[in-house]
């Protein structure tokens, strides 16, 4: 298909580029405007781009195609994206697939003929605290049940809105308010630096006391590290940056929450974004940072609104202005734009594909110029800290994993949601204020954390043990250990960008191998397989993703041996089954429609 | 070379300068370091990942990291080799490389690198045999990217030296893929003089009317190993 017939006239895509300045820096708001307003991007609108932004067209449609939410083909005006993390699928997300299906007319990853909605997955859209949920256009809706997922699908097909199906008084409501009607806050537990009272501005008085030196001094002196899961020291990284030779720096916060199982940031920019905001102001002052930039995930969109609001109330209480100010980068559903220098290519309006290092971000970083990318969370520590002073920041948690941690709790848990909690107390005591006693396994810092098992309950959170960026994911005794790691590697492998060999086709061979133990086809000799081609990918691969990708499969194995063992067992005949019989004939009976005479059984006799 | 330095590769003496990396400081002292998406003349990539080396005890690739003064890598080694089959290897098993049927056999560096590595025994990988269509569009040139390793030469020779963006990547994580600027090759710029059309280290990228020229037994690495006109130079 070349054209669809709500296509926009070449002018329309033309006036979409000028209105970004036809800078190809901004090709990713340039897309994610034309995908809203004709809900595809055509080879027609990729000509008329490239020809605005001065590039070719194989290099828009490398960009089009790299984003979950830009497609190359007709979408529905509404996109119905159900998430699909594995928290949702225990919490019931098969069946409300189904309602949707059975009340739109159509089937997960198709549109309805009138072109009126599309029904799709996607990976973790930051709800896991109330799951099942899903993204209804730009809006979300939590808490599905089939019930509520027909009414939604009958009231989108009667012409409402997401904004009018979704959101009573719409019309009334604050854009904060509008974003709390869709989405609970679920703080469970209020700490003492970010969840509990915290007064405005108090941090960037401070700090616009200081010399920008004392500042970097007083983040380092508190011990604070990086909260987006990596830990680097934050002070340093200011530091470095400080000192790299460059009349422009640039001030990025990542808030680009993609890990499954994490969704602290997504309360901190609805609670806390004139903290969060405050804070970049505060690292402006004490780099020398000129220009900011918010990096939104595309799942979050829904909070764009309230955040275009905290900054212009920030611009007006003078936070912002004088030489710094923040813009809001629009992600597009991609997890690697997590990683630092796949977020800054996407701040660029690149593939989110990760930069070569060195050079490093603080010393070139977004389009050259010397960059800090801090977590959300980072940020509204440093307002924090420098309100209060390094040394009460210091006084909590332990040596290394100084000050509260946000931890985002979900799964099979009668409480999930946000605890702000310092750093150093034990699983077992988080599991026990979250009601998840009954655990059978946790996956801490998600995906590319660690599984846990029983036996592992008293280990502590920091970084002195158990590190984590905020995921806590709970699994009781009825669920399949192997089902969550083979999920966690379908992800890894949707997910990854392509760029280097290891992780590109390396997590593909990683998942079939887990397949095979699913099948109960696997020996003593897979689980070596395992490790082996685990540590490969380990070994080579160009960024965190795919250092960190064989995580469920290596910490299952040496956390939950027995899980693995149940499932391995040598064959009688001597035979290596490297080769399924019943997957290599199925597309033969695909095609045939009908069985096998020889390989299928018959139990008709 | 007044600021040279010297660093040390499996304990023999190399030397740097500043902003070389290790893997351009190799080549000059005639140390080779397996690579397959790197290419004389064009940006390195680091995507490949065939020249991890160990390095002051991390792993990175060698073409993309500087060398330092002192610094210690391990290149040729059992466990450095294995590691680089093992990529080599997932590359052949992502597309469909049949050697006996390929117009670049003898000429290709993805099969000369896996004699070099000594893929000698059956792979343990599942072999993924994608089904991506050939590209005979175009009077001289054809594309056929089931054999594409998507090291990208071509993509940078066409940008930086040709000036032309005939190529470049589309999708994400396995299903990234080189695509061309246009529906199809004959509907972009390329020409056969194109320098893009000459960096293809396996047989993706083809000339049309000169297959099988060289007689099989004389071609490029019927000479020779791979990289032995680098290990040439020290001897």
């Amino acid at each position: 298909m070349t054209t669809a017939p709500g296509d926009l006239p070449e002018d329309a895509i033309r006036a979409i580029c000028a209105g970004f300045g036809n800078d190809r820096h901004r090709m990713l708001d340039i897309l994610l405007g034309v995908q809203a307003r004709q809900c595809w991007i055509s080879p027609a609108a990729m000509e008329t781009i490239a020809a605005a932004t001065g590039l070719t067209r194989i290099a828009v449609e490398g960009v089009a195609s790299f984003y979950s939410f830009l497609s190359l083909s007709p979408k529905g005006r509404v996109p119905i994206r159900l998430c699909d993390d594995i928290v949702d699928r225990f919490a019931g997300l098969d069946a409300v697939a189904a309602a949707f299906e059975a009340e739109l007319g159509i089937r997960v990853g198709q549109t309805t003929p009138d072109g009126a909605v599309s029904l799709e997955l996607t990976p973790c859209i930051g709800m896991c605290d109330q799951a099942p949920a899903a993204m209804v256009g730009d809006l979300v809706a939590t808490r599905l049940t089939p019930d509520r997922a027909r009414a939604l699908a009958r009231a989108l097909r009667q012409g409402l809105s997401p904004t009018e199906a979704l959101v009573a008084d719409h019309d009334r409501l604050s854009p904060l308010a509008r974003a709390k009607a869709q989405v609970e806050d679920n703080i469970r537990q209020a700490g003492e630096v970010l969840l509990g009272a915290v007064p405005l501005d108090a941090g960037i008085a401070a700090a616009r006391a200081m010399t920008p030196a004392a500042i970097i001094d007083a983040v380092e002196t508190s011990g604070l590290r990086g909260c987006g899961g990596a830990g680097f020291t934050t002070g340093r990284k200011w530091r470095l940056a400080a000192s790299a030779p460059d009349d422009h720096r640039v001030v990025i916060c990542n808030a680009d929450e993609g890990e499954p199982g994490t969704f602290k940031d997504r309360v901190l920019l609805t609670d806390r974004a004139d903290l969060v905001i405050e804070g970049m102001a505060i690292c402006a002052r004490a780099i020398g940072g000129r220009e900011g930039i918010l990096y939104l995930r595309g799942e979050y969109v829904y909070l764009r609104d309230h955040l275009q609001d905290a900054l212009a109330v920030a611009r007006a209480r003078g936070v912002l202005g004088d030489g710094f100010d923040i813009r809001i980068q629009l992600g597009a559903g991609a997890y690697v734009c997590g990683e630092e220098g796949a977020l800054i290519s996407s701040c660029e309006g690149l593939p989110g594909e990760p930069k070569t290092r060195p050079p490093f971000p603080v010393t070139r970083g977004y389009l050259g110029h010397p960059t800090v990318v801090n977590n959300v969370e980072t940020f509204a520590h440093v307002a924090r800290i420098l309100d209060r002073g390094p040394d009460w920041f210091r006084a909590m948690g332990t040596d290394k994993s100084r000050g509260t941690k946000l931890f985002s709790v979900s799964g099979d848990c009668a409480r999930p949601g946000v605890y702000e909690l310092p750093w150093g107390l034990t699983l077992r005591e988080l599991l026990a204020l979250a009601g998840g006693e009954d655990a059978a396994a946790v996956q801490v810092g998600g995906p590319s954390g660690t599984m846990v098992g029983r036996d592992g309950f008293d280990r502590r959170l920091g970084y002195e043990d158990l590190a984590t960026g905020g995921a806590v994911i709970v699994f009781s005794p009825r669920r399949n250990i192997l089902e969550i790691v083979d999920y966690y590697l379908s992800f890894f492998v949707h997910e990854s960008c392509g760029y280097c060999t290891p992780c590109r086709v390396g997590n593909v061979f990683l998942k079939k191998a887990v397949e095979k133990f699913r099948k109960g086809q696997a020996d003593e000799a897979d689980i070596a397989y395992l490790k082996e081609l685990s540590a490969t990918i380990i070994e080579t691969s160009r960024c965190g993703l795919g250092m960190t990708s064989p995580n469920p499969v290596l910490t299952s194995l040496e956390n939950l041996p027995l899980v693995w063992a149940a499932v391995t067992r040598p064959r009688k005949d001597g035979l290596k089954a490297t080769f399924d019989i019943q997957a290599a004939i199925e597309g033969g009976r695909r095609i045939a429609r009908r069985r096998s005479y020889i390989f299928d059984r018959d139990f008709s006799e | 070379m007044t600021d040279a330095f010297t660093f040390r590769i499996d304990g023999v003496d190399v030397l740097a300068r500043p902003g070389q990396t290790i893997m351009e400081a190799a080549d000059a002292a005639g140390i080779y370091i397996p690579r397959l998406c790197d290419h004389e003349g064009l940006r390195h990539q680091g995507g490949c990942r065939v020249c991890t080396v160990r390095a002051g005890g991390r792993s990175v690739a060698a073409c993309t990291q500087p060398a330092e003064p002192g610094l210690d890598v391990e290149n040729d080694t059992p466990a450095r080799n294995r590691i680089r089959r093992d990529l080599v290897e997932m590359l052949f098993h992502e597309g469909n490389h049949l050697c006996p049927i390929c117009e670049k056999s003898g000429n290709c560096e993805l099969q000369a690198m896996a004699y070099r590595l000594e893929m000698t025994q059956p792979t343990r990988f599942p072999w993924l045999e994608p089904c991506r269509a050939l590209d005979a569009s175009h009077p001289d040139i054809a594309l056929d990217t089931n054999r594409c390793i998507s090291c990208g030469r071509c993509i940078r020779a066409s940008q930086d030296i040709d000036g032309k963006g005939v190529f470049g990547y589309v999708g994400r994580g396995i299903h990234r893929r080189v695509a061309v600027n246009g529906p199809d090759l004959a509907h972009t710029g390329a020409a056969v003089t194109d320098a893009a059309m000459a960096v293809c280290p396996v047989g993706c990228i083809i000339r049309k009317g000169e297959g099988f020229s060289t007689p099989i037994g004389e071609r490029a690495f019927d000479h020779g190993l791979i990289g032995h006109e680098i290990e040439e130079k020290r001897k």
